[in-house]
């Protein structure tokens, strides 16, 4: 393997762009607006040899960097990805040139400091997803929370004060007790903070089950995974387009990412003896807050319960061991980033036109945007899991990866594929079809260049991942494959 | 044949590509460019489905001279170990469907340019039958499981979209939602299914899972614990789920008649002719699946002619004429059904054919019907005309006679074998089953005739200017009539060898011995005229006569008679009026339901209990306490001296008493 900077490059652009955005200053919107693009464009552009570059056939760790950062305590800035990380660096760095391109013309105040967080927030997630030393990483991982409390709480509705408090207190502590876990797997793993060395370090079951429990606290919140999810919608609601997108598209991806670097091969046997907790878990999402998401009157929150359902497919699958679930949990994750990113600009396209979320408020769209009517159509049965999208992929390998192991498991969470009907085809009918219920709906217009230009990306994403999934699923193969392996391997010492 | 010999210059795969491919050209060059080609948007859509069509008889031709096809066209992704494609299975079965889905689909494209010449979503109208044209021919060439639910999923978004069609009526887009849901129900069973056969055939492919089937005979699950069944009647009964949605059996019928809310070629395309026998073709090319388990097949027998019976008799009083018509669907997809009990495969596709002819010919000709009638769909508001509409009057005949199975047309040939399949099928409820399908024919004659006469017949009801507008449909409307009047009239005779009993099928069938019901009709076979003869002398023709001749007495001769009837049977007509309850039962239990449960998890679950007592509970809980406590925190020197001192004395009292 040759040595490479390319993850550095692709943490540290967009958080240095970040700062120059930020002292191009907040009086020249209009050039902050169109370095924070540059600054997008190019780490996008910095993360496509990882893909073009990737080696399919291995699950070691690629595009390794590893330097001391505090010898003192044996932390390394120690970077690398494999099958599992790819898609979500790329997933990350695509959605933040939407976001860019989609908060365009609507945010108007502090455009510098909007665009600037977005930009440091990138950075951060991406060092999320390459981080192989857990002190490296659980700085990223909290770092990331600070640019997006203050879009939440800077750009947010009328009740983002609560919702920021609510959010950032809820994930801060789940995420201290990561901390002390992995300050107790520093004293057992010989003095290391690698997370490579956590995976071979043996531990005993009680040790394990409190680390599963110390990281299950952090990931959950993340996911977010019942009962831990109320914070989402509340977040959804007050957070501004992009906040939302990227919430829901990149951010509740770390806490199932979280599960698989970490709890699934660290703790092998806790995951398997808490399984039945994670399923149950999951299945509550799936049925229980898909039944929340269909009685929801803002679209907002509608979508936010509905993320909450879906990813409830991802922990499911995971928990199954299975390496068909395992490839549809991240199918679904990957999925999830495109379809709920699209919903939620499709949200933030009304709002900016009607300054409601609230479903009664609409009605008979179509009549008057038929462009977006056909694009949040496809999004919708995205949503639904038609076959052809993306979101059929990944929900029908879970399924069919949870049948090997619970036939009832897997006949509970395909009911996700009824509950999942009903609340997207029930709103799309009450927005966008229908006769023109109100004279504000009269005057939409429809889709401009910018807009078209955002969905339609996203469009031709859903469609891809759902024609041809092949080519995304081999990337993803071998380290599944070792993953299968590790997690099946007890650590418990004889 | 000299007529596709030049199509030998082509790969094989490149002749099955196109069925599927130039409708979806079509499909996409109205989609996207409709709004410019406005009302020349048919043209692309209308070609594509013509190519499609003539390659579809090509390849009738080519099996019919032993050229099959089965393979791969691109790998859509490897699962774990195994690789999932798209892939083609060319055999007779495909083959023959294929012709009558584009050939159906042609002349419902046809029509429609006629029917919805004014219609601002022409384009959009195009663009939809054309996909679902190519979604349908992917379905039925299918060579694996998760292509199938592909274009399974893809005529439901499909026929979701035409419901809903006209997007302002609230009705259609209640209807349109109605169909997604009860279908997402079915395919909750069919997407199991397909996972239990994947977990028991490790594979996907049919021809892998075909061969791996008999080998799980008598290999048991427990889905309940304590019930062991056979893992092949599990997956039967699981797919089988499936089929009752797309095909609307009892109870996941319930859409199909408020289907009826989008527009009429449509509710002959893919509510009567294609989409709804998806179900039944996906249980025949099922067939070695099925023939391993009684216990499925039984349940397929008894739905199919409960089916049957019980949705025929809900056409008796309805007076919307597609209502009537789309019933009369219902009834019709039970007949297949049973057939398919009966392992009468053969059977079953045959009266698919038959079926998607007339059932198609009697929507277009009620299409025609209403358009004459500025879109009056009430058959009690009809009446007299025949005068004005003479073609549409024949071959709504034509269409009446074949659905009420009068000989010689297509419809009786193809309901005998099915009744008469089930009369030898070997299963115990065979018996029940000939009861009710051929109690069936009598009502199926007898309200199709009623609309007949109603409709056509009689004095005039409507007003006196709609009478006068009266008038007979345009070509493009008149045509596809007479197109599909044709084989309404000849295919019963001409295809009840190849298709019926199965000399061109066999070789897509897997049929076990103990019930080849079909393989003994067709060991007695003494040709047409011996058939049609005993189908003279059968129980099934006199009904169907009487219930010709009931309809005329009352609808034509004496219409006060049905009124008086009607008073004496209330009771009963009440039950059929209220259609057994399914709906009310939908309505009130389940749907209101789900919504209590949602509201209820979400206000006492969501907000009491999780963000009222644990999130901010916890919240109000340590700022009370923070309130209490930091009293202690007076900044006088002697409390806190105080406190010291009794926390050393604490302390050494611990160390002393318990460890010293």
């Amino acid at each position: 393997m040759t040595y490479s900077t390319l993850l550095s490059d692709a943490i540290w652009t967009p958080i240095l762009g970040g700062l120059l955005v930020l002292a191009v200053g907040d009086r020249r919107a209009g050039a902050a607006r169109w370095l924070a693009l540059l600054v997008s464009l190019v780490t996008f552009a910095v993360t496509i040899p990882l893909f073009t570059g990737f080696d399919t056939h291995t699950a070691a760790m690629q595009f390794s960097e590893r330097v001391a950062w505090i010898p003192a305590l044996n932390i390394f800035y120690h970077l690398g990805i494999d099958g599992i990380s790819l898609w979500f660096i790329l997933l990350t760095s695509f959605l933040t040139v939407l976001v860019i391109i989609g908060s365009w013309r609507n945010v108007q105040e502090r455009v510098a400091q909007f665009m600037a967080a977005f930009l440091i927030m990138e950075g951060m997630m991406i060092g999320v997803f390459c981080a192989l030393d857990a002190i490296l990483f659980y700085v990223f991982w909290e770092g990331m929370l600070i640019p997006m409390f203050l879009i939440i709480g800077v750009w947010g509705g009328p009740r983002r004060v609560y919702a920021t408090i609510k959010f950032f207190l809820y994930t801060f502590l789940g995420s201290v007790l990561m901390l002390v876990a992995l300050l107790y797997l520093y004293f057992h793993s010989g003095d290391s903070f690698s997370l490579l060395a956590f995976q071979k370090t043996p531990l005993g079951m009680t040790a394990q089950i409190l680390i599963f429990l110390a990281l299950f606290l952090a990931f959950a919140v993340k996911i977010p995974m019942w009962p831990v999810h109320t914070w989402l919608p509340d977040a959804h609601v007050e957070a501004p387009t992009g906040g939302s997108v990227i919430l829901a598209a990149v951010m509740l991806k770390m806490g199932a990412y979280g599960f698989l670097r970490l709890s699934l091969p660290i703790v092998p046997d806790a995951s398997h003896r808490l399984a039945w907790l994670m399923v149950a878990l999951s299945l509550i999402a799936i049925i229980y807050v898909a039944l929340v998401a269909i009685v929801q009157e803002d679209m907002k929150k509608l979508i936010a319960y509905s993320s909450v359902a879906h990813m409830g497919f991802v922990t499911l699958g995971f928990f199954m061991f299975d390496g068909v679930a395992i490839e549809g949990g991240i199918i679904q994750m990957l999925s999830h980033g495109f379809i709920s990113a699209a919903m939620f600009f499709c949200v933030g396209v009304l709002y900016d036109r009607m300054h409601t979320r609230n479903i009664k408020a609409y009605g008979g769209v179509v009549n008057v945007m038929p462009i977006f009517a056909a694009l949040m159509m496809l999004f919708a049965m995205g949503n639904v899991g038609l076959p052809g999208t993306s979101g059929f992929v990944g929900e029908f390998m879970v399924v069919l990866g949870t049948y090997q192991v619970s036939p009832w498991a897997a006949i509970l969470a395909a009911t996700g594929l009824i509950t999942g009907a009903s609340y997207t085809l029930w709103l799309f009918k009450r927005v966008i079809f229908g006769g023109i219920a109100h004279p504000e709906v009269a005057g939409l217009k429809d889709l401009d260049g910018r807009e078209m230009f955002v969905l339609g990306a996203l469009a031709a994403s859903t469609l891809l991942l759902g024609l041809w999934p092949a080519p995304f699923l081999d990337i993803v193969h071998s380290s599944v494959q070792h993953l299968v392996t590790q997690v099946s391997l007890s650590k418990i010492p004889v | 044949m000299w007529f596709f010999d030049w199509l030998r210059v082509f790969p094989p795969l490149a002749v099955y590509l196109a069925i599927p491919l130039a409708p979806l050209a079509g499909s996409l060059v109205a989609g996207f460019w409709g709004w410019k080609l406005r009302e020349q948007a048919h043209w692309v859509p209308i070609i594509g489905v013509a190519v499609a069509f003539y390659m579809s008889l090509a390849v009738l031709w080519q099996v019919g001279h032993g050229i099959t096809f089965y393979g791969n066209v691109y790998t859509w992704a490897v699962l774990g170990h195994l690789p999932v494609s798209v892939g083609f299975d060319i055999d007779s079965l495909t083959a023959l469907m294929l012709v009558i889905v584009t050939f159906v689909s042609l002349c419902v494209h046809l029509y429609t340019v006629g029917y919805m010449r004014d219609d601002p979503g022409y384009a959009r109208f195009f663009s939809y039958i054309a996909l679902f044209t190519f979604s349908m021919v992917m379905l039925v060439m299918s060579n694996n499981f998760l292509q199938l639910f592909f274009g399974w999923e893809a005529v439901g978004l499909v026929s979701y979209l035409l419901i809903g069609f006209w997007f302002q009526r609230e009705s259609a887009n209640i209807a349109a939602l109605k169909a997604f849901i009860v279908n997402r129900v079915g395919d909750l069973g069919f997407l199991i299914g397909i996972a239990a056969i994947y977990h028991y055939c490790g594979s996907l492919d049919y021809r892998t899972v075909f061969t791996v089937v008999p080998h799980l005979a008598g290999r048991m699950v427990e889905i309940l614990p304590g019930h062991p069944w056979s893992v092949l009647t599990w997956i039967a009964l699981l797919l089988f789920v499936g089929a009752m949605g797309k095909s609307a059996q009892v109870p996941l019928h319930v859409w199909l008649p408020e289907s009826m809310e989008g527009p009429t070629p449509i509710s002959a395309l893919i509510h009567a002719a294609t989409m709804v026998t998806a179900g039944i073709f996906m249980v025949v090319r099922m067939s070695p699946i099925y023939e391993q388990s009684a216990a499925a097949l039984a349940v397929v027998l008894i739905i199919g002619a409960a089916t049957a019976l019980s949705m025929g008799l809900i056409g008796l009083v309805q007076n919307d004429i597609k209502r009537i018509i789309a019933y009369s669907t219902l009834s019709q997809l039970g007949y297949m059904t049973a057939a398919l009990g009966a392992s009468a495969f053969s059977a079953a596709i045959f009266h698919l054919m038959t079926h998607a002819f007339f059932k198609a010919l009697l929507f277009l000709a009620a299409g025609s019907v209403i358009h004459a009638m500025a879109n009056e769909q009430d058959i009690r508001k009809m009446g007299g005309l025949r005068k004005a509409m003479p073609i549409t009057y024949f071959t709504f005949l034509i269409g009446s006679l074949a659905l009420s199975g009068m000989p010689p047309f297509a419809g009786f040939f193809s309901k005998d074998l099915i009744i008469e399949a089930v009369g030898r099928s070997t299963l115990p409820e065979a018996g029940w089953a000939e009861f009710m399908l051929v109690a069936g024919v009598f009502v199926t004659a007898l309200y199709t005739f009623r609309m007949f006469f109603l409709v056509f017949h009689g004095a005039p009801r409507m007003d006196a200017h709609l009478h006068a507008h009266l008038h007979e449909s345009p070509w493009t409307i008149t045509v596809p009539l007479v197109a599909l009047g044709i084989p309404a009239v000849y295919a019963g005779w001409a295809y009840i060898g190849p298709v019926g009993l199965g000399h061109f099928l066999d070789t897509s069938l897997v049929i076990a011995p103990q019930w080849n019901t079909i393989g003994e009709i067709g060991a007695r076979w003494q040709g047409i005229g011996e058939f049609l003869l005993q189908g003279l002398l059968a129980w099934p023709f006199w009904l169907t006569l009487s219930g010709i001749a009931v309809a005329a007495w009352f609808y034509g001769r004496r219409p006060g008679l049905p009124v008086a009837l009607t008073r004496v049977l209330r009771p009963f007509i009440w039950v059929l009026e209220n259609k057994y309850g399914f709906d009310a039962f939908n309505r009130i239990v389940l749907v209101r339901g789900v919504l209590q449960f949602g509201r209820w998890f979400w206000h006492v679950g969501d907000e009491r209990l999780i963000d009222g007592v644990l999130v901010n509970g916890t919240a109000r809980e340590i700022g009370k306490a923070a309130l209490s406590w930091r009293r202690i925190q007076t900044g006088y020197i002697y409390h806190y001296a105080f406190a010291m001192i009794i926390g050393l004395i604490l302390l050494m009292t611990y160390f002393v008493v318990w460890r010293g």
